[in-house]
């Protein structure tokens, strides 16, 4: 019996000292809430420099991918449980604005933004940076054997790249339903899954996800494959993240006209937010260039605020894509359910 | 000795009003409310449109597809678990605790990690092709592995097989072995025992076993995306497709409900199963049931088996470890690199690099972790006892047999489903709790309560009620009749229930994303952050943060099993 309660009383106290103690907010006046998906990253100093200019505390709330951070916006907006949205991008932003989930702003910064990047002409939704899906690929095996790397699109339908591409499922990965998108820009609604036929008859290997194309797949990581779909900032990344210095990325990008896509990030201010004035000031601050400036080494995105100048060590290895492709959002509300469904018909099947 | 009825029925009542208010809280609001806006969706006459996609064959297909693989997964598993618990049941050796707590290990690895070191093993460039090919003179690897039926079979092995080692070899461990030598004694082989006196006495741990795995394997997500590949799909994948991809909600909540009534419907079986075959056993101390490896047969057995255990499941975490320490950069033929040592990935892990905000230390993430696993234990107990104990009270009380399949469901409900209406269910008072660190053990605990009553009952029930009724006679209140005769028969499986609520808790990822505060990432956050980052950096960093968390866990579950609450004493 008082073994028992010994032991009921210690697995009680290992619990109390184990557990993460709640730290209670600071004592400020507010807290303004922002939501956004698991990407996001930004540093401390900059929160910093918010939260004392405007005496608030920030809360970062992040739920998972794109896609299921804006499911739970969505499905709480009778009751938001954020200020903000952060993350929402042009593969998404049809169903963001269809469910009406944000209220409009139009901030001052927007006149310096290039119209390229607002999507949106009533403002509920603000453009904050952008980056390009693209194909890499391993330097190291194409001249290890003595091959050319692919320049294009349509060289991935030669005989001399078989058995050399690894894409993601556009179904269920953001990069992958990118690149299924720079086809349909790049040959057009009528033509693009012959090119995916193509691309299955030169021995196509497709994975559920980025992690297992790039770390699993990709032949730079011990896999089979020198070609994958990834981002234009990851050869960058490769570089910053080496295990020992280096001087140039052991990736490549291929940049040609019409073969990368752009996606756009963007924030919007939640509908039914009682901190509406706080949350234009974190808009505004997102758009400002001390924030812009410290996002591409946090996130590995470019800002759409032209004034923001680049820190040397994040342009020093990047290759800027020429003319990237893009959608009409709307064409992708309309579309995306048949594109997919076809696809999967065409290259799963 | 019956109970009087009013005796019978008002205890079982007190016992459940805790489990059901926590499951009506926590699972049947949060379902009811994401169900309710996601058929609220629902154009007019769009349901019968809805049931008609339902029986489409795109539909069946996948339904048929996750009923084969679950099955095939589960006997496969059966096929590794029964014997490994023999062993584990019927003998004693040095490093026995070890190598239970080592097989715990596969339970609680992120899917990512486990494709990873099981691609180091078998995929195209992996060792076993590089070696074959060099053995055999091959131009192509031998070996597909990737995107094969084969591929989730094994990773399905992986993960349950301490399940099946765990449920079924601690029973198994308190079997009275006189009734198997009575068999042998009157003439019956070794098959013979088995079929006929061993099996049917082992049976309900077998089946208690074979639905969790089964339901796991049902329900199976990650691996089914991340080594099956894109041509292969079950419910639960589908059910995320429709709901994140897509954004069709209505299809995604009926395909979510078509999920748990398969889970229902084989729960239900199962307790017409165990309830015919359960018997009541005379459980013995494991010092009575347990021979030493004597003989050349048994030491060959052993051996054979834990050499096989080793393979399936050591080797692809040993890889991962070895990798951890290992320099990663291939050789890019520009200057000659020796793969070597290093502790860099592990050194790395404690600099904030970027200055991010998130950014949180190995033993700061380590430290949730366990908090989490810690909580989840002690509410999954709270739980799970007392709903084990009044499953075993009174098989025929109405409350019990509504609660017994019931307390299943959380378990085959689609993840995706649940966590978006536990996160938008109870962000409003009374019960707000979505910037509270305890909704993520509440969350966990709804996988691990069920299990948590499911290795605890059929360890309850075996006591022979006369034990009760003799100690209620001499006068022993029924508080007292739990603490010293239920309580030390069964402590050996309340420890091995708090252990699975314990590795539960430490694996879960899905749940976790959903809800973690960025600030406080657990383990599998935190590798997930760092692997979907390129750069060689990033991804040692992962495996190192991978093999702290083998270590936490095998660390926890060894610690776990030194608190003894009671060895199963003479009667």
């Amino acid at each position: 019996m008082r073994k028992v309660q010994i032991i009921i009383a210690a697995i009680l106290l290992s619990l109390t000292a184990c557990t993460p103690t709640t730290t209670s907010p600071p004592q400020v006046e507010k807290t303004l809430t922002i939501m956004t998906h698991d990407s996001f990253a930004v540093s401390a100093e900059v929160v910093a420099a918010f939260e004392s200019a405007n005496s608030v505390s920030l809360q970062f709330i992040t739920s998972g991918d794109v896609g299921t951070a804006l499911s739970r916006a969505i499905l709480s907006r009778n009751n938001p449980i954020a200020d903000v949205f952060y993350g929402v991008d042009n593969t998404f932003l049809s169903r963001a604005l269809d469910e009406d989930i944000f209220e409009a702003y139009d901030a001052p910064a927007l006149a310096d933004i290039p119209d390229g990047f607002k999507l949106d002409n009533q403002n509920r939704v603000l453009p904050v940076d952008y980056g390009d899906v693209c194909l890499n690929y391993d330097i190291a095996y194409f001249a290890n054997h003595d091959l050319e790397p692919p320049t294009n699109l349509e060289d991935l339908l030669k005989p001399t790249y078989r058995g050399l591409l690894v894409v993601e499922n556009p179904a269920m990965s953001s990069p992958g339903l990118a690149f299924l998108f720079t086809t349909i820009s790049h040959f057009g609604e009528d033509s693009y899954l012959q090119y995916w036929e193509g691309l299955v008859a030169n021995d196509l290997l497709v994975v559920n996800d980025w992690e297992t194309a790039y770390y699993t797949e990709f032949s730079r990581w011990g896999g089979s494959r020198p070609i994958v779909v990834s981002y234009s900032s990851s050869p960058p990344f490769e570089v910053l993240y080496s295990e020992e210095p280096i001087d140039t990325p052991p990736t490549a990008v291929v940049t040609s006209p019409g073969s990368c896509y752009r996606q756009i990030e963007f924030v919007g201010i939640l509908r039914g937010t009682t901190n509406r004035a706080l949350a234009e000031a974190w808009v505004d601050f997102m758009l400002s260039p001390q924030f812009q400036e410290d996002m591409p080494l946090q996130m590995y995105v470019f800002p759409v605020n032209p004034q923001a100048t680049l820190a040397d060590a994040f342009v020093r290895f990047l290759a800027v894509p020429t003319s990237p492709a893009s959608l009409d959002p709307a064409l992708i509300s309309a579309n995306r359910e048949t594109w997919l469904q076809d696809w999967t018909l065409a290259v799963l099947r | 000795m019956r109970p009087t009825p009013r005796y019978r029925s008002l205890p079982i009542a007190i016992l459940w009003l805790l489990p059901v208010a926590y499951l009506v809280t926590f699972y049947f609001f949060p379902l009811a409310n994401i169900l309710g806006i996601s058929f609220s969706r629902l154009h007019d006459g769009g349901f019968a449109s809805l049931l008609q996609t339902l029986v489409s064959p795109y539909i069946l297909q996948i339904l048929g597809f996750t009923f084969w693989q679950a099955a095939l997964s589960t006997l496969l598993t059966l096929a590794l678990g029964l014997p490994g618990a023999y062993l584990l049941a019927r003998y004693e050796f040095r490093g026995k605790s070890l190598l239970q707590a080592l097989m715990g290990i596969p339970f609680v690895m992120p899917t990512l990690v486990v494709a990873a070191a099981f691609s180091a093993l078998l995929g195209s460039r992996g060792l076993l092709n590089l070696g074959l090919m060099d053995l055999l003179n091959l131009t192509e690897p031998p070996i597909h592995f990737s995107n094969t039926l084969g591929a989730i079979l094994l990773a399905h092995v992986f993960y349950n097989t301490t399940i099946v080692l765990r449920m079924v070899g601690d029973f198994w461990a308190h079997l009275d072995p006189r009734l198997e030598h009575a068999a042998r004694i009157l003439g019956a082989n070794h098959w013979q025992t088995f079929k006929q006196v061993t099996f049917p006495l082992l049976f309900p741990s077998v089946a208690a076993a074979s639905l969790l795995v089964f339901i796991f394997d049902f329900t199976s997500f990650g691996v089914i995306l991340v080594l099956g590949g894109p041509h292969y799909a079950t419910l639960e994948v589908e059910i995320f497709y429709q709901t994140i991809s897509l954004f069709n909600l209505p299809l995604a909540g009926i395909l979510a409900l078509l999920q748990l009534f398969c889970t229902l419907g084989m729960t239900i079986l199962y307790g017409r199963l165990a309830a015919r075959l359960t018997l009541p056993l005379a459980l013995r101390p494991q010092r009575f049931t347990q021979r030493r490896l004597i003989s050349w047969r048994s030491r060959f057995f052993a051996m054979a088996m834990i050499s096989l255990l080793f393979t399936l499941l050591m080797l692809p975490l040993t890889a991962l470890a070895i990798r951890s320490v290992t320099r990663l950069e291939p050789d890019r033929g520009q200057r000659s690199h020796q793969p070597g040592f290093t502790l860099d990935f592990y050194h790395e892990l404690t600099i904030n690099r970027r200055q991010s905000i998130f950014y949180a230390p190995p033993a700061a993430a380590i430290g949730v972790s366990i908090g989490y696993a810690s909580a989840t234990a002690v509410f999954s107990l709270l739980l799970g006892l007392p709903s084990a104990i009044a499953l075993t009270r009174d098989r025929r009380n109405a409350l019990n047999h509504l609660m017994d399949p019931l307390l299943m469901l959380p378990l085959g409900t689609s993840a995706v489903t649940l966590g978006l209406g536990f996160i938008i269910a109870l962000d409003q008072p009374p019960l707000d709790l979505r910037s509270s660190w305890l909704l993520i053990p509440l969350a966990h605990t709804l996988v691990a309560y069920p299990f948590v009553v499911r290795s605890l009952a059929p360890a309850l029930r075996s006591i022979r009620p006369r034990l009760r009724q003799a100690g209620a006679v001499l006068g022993a209140s029924p508080l007292d009749v739990f603490l010293k005769i239920d309580l030390p028969l069964a402590g050996r499986a309340i420890l091995v229930a708090a252990t699975f609520a314990f590795t539960i808790s430490l694996g879960e990822f899905g749940a976790t994303a959903l809800i973690a505060r960025p600030e406080y990432p657990t383990l599998p956050v935190a590798i997930y952050r760092l692997i979907s980052q390129p750069g060689a950096m990033n991804y040692g960093q992962a495996l190192a943060l991978s093999t702290l968390l083998m270590i936490i866990t095998a660390v926890g579950m060894i610690s776990i099993e030194r608190f003894r609450i009671a060895e199963i004493g003479e009667f």
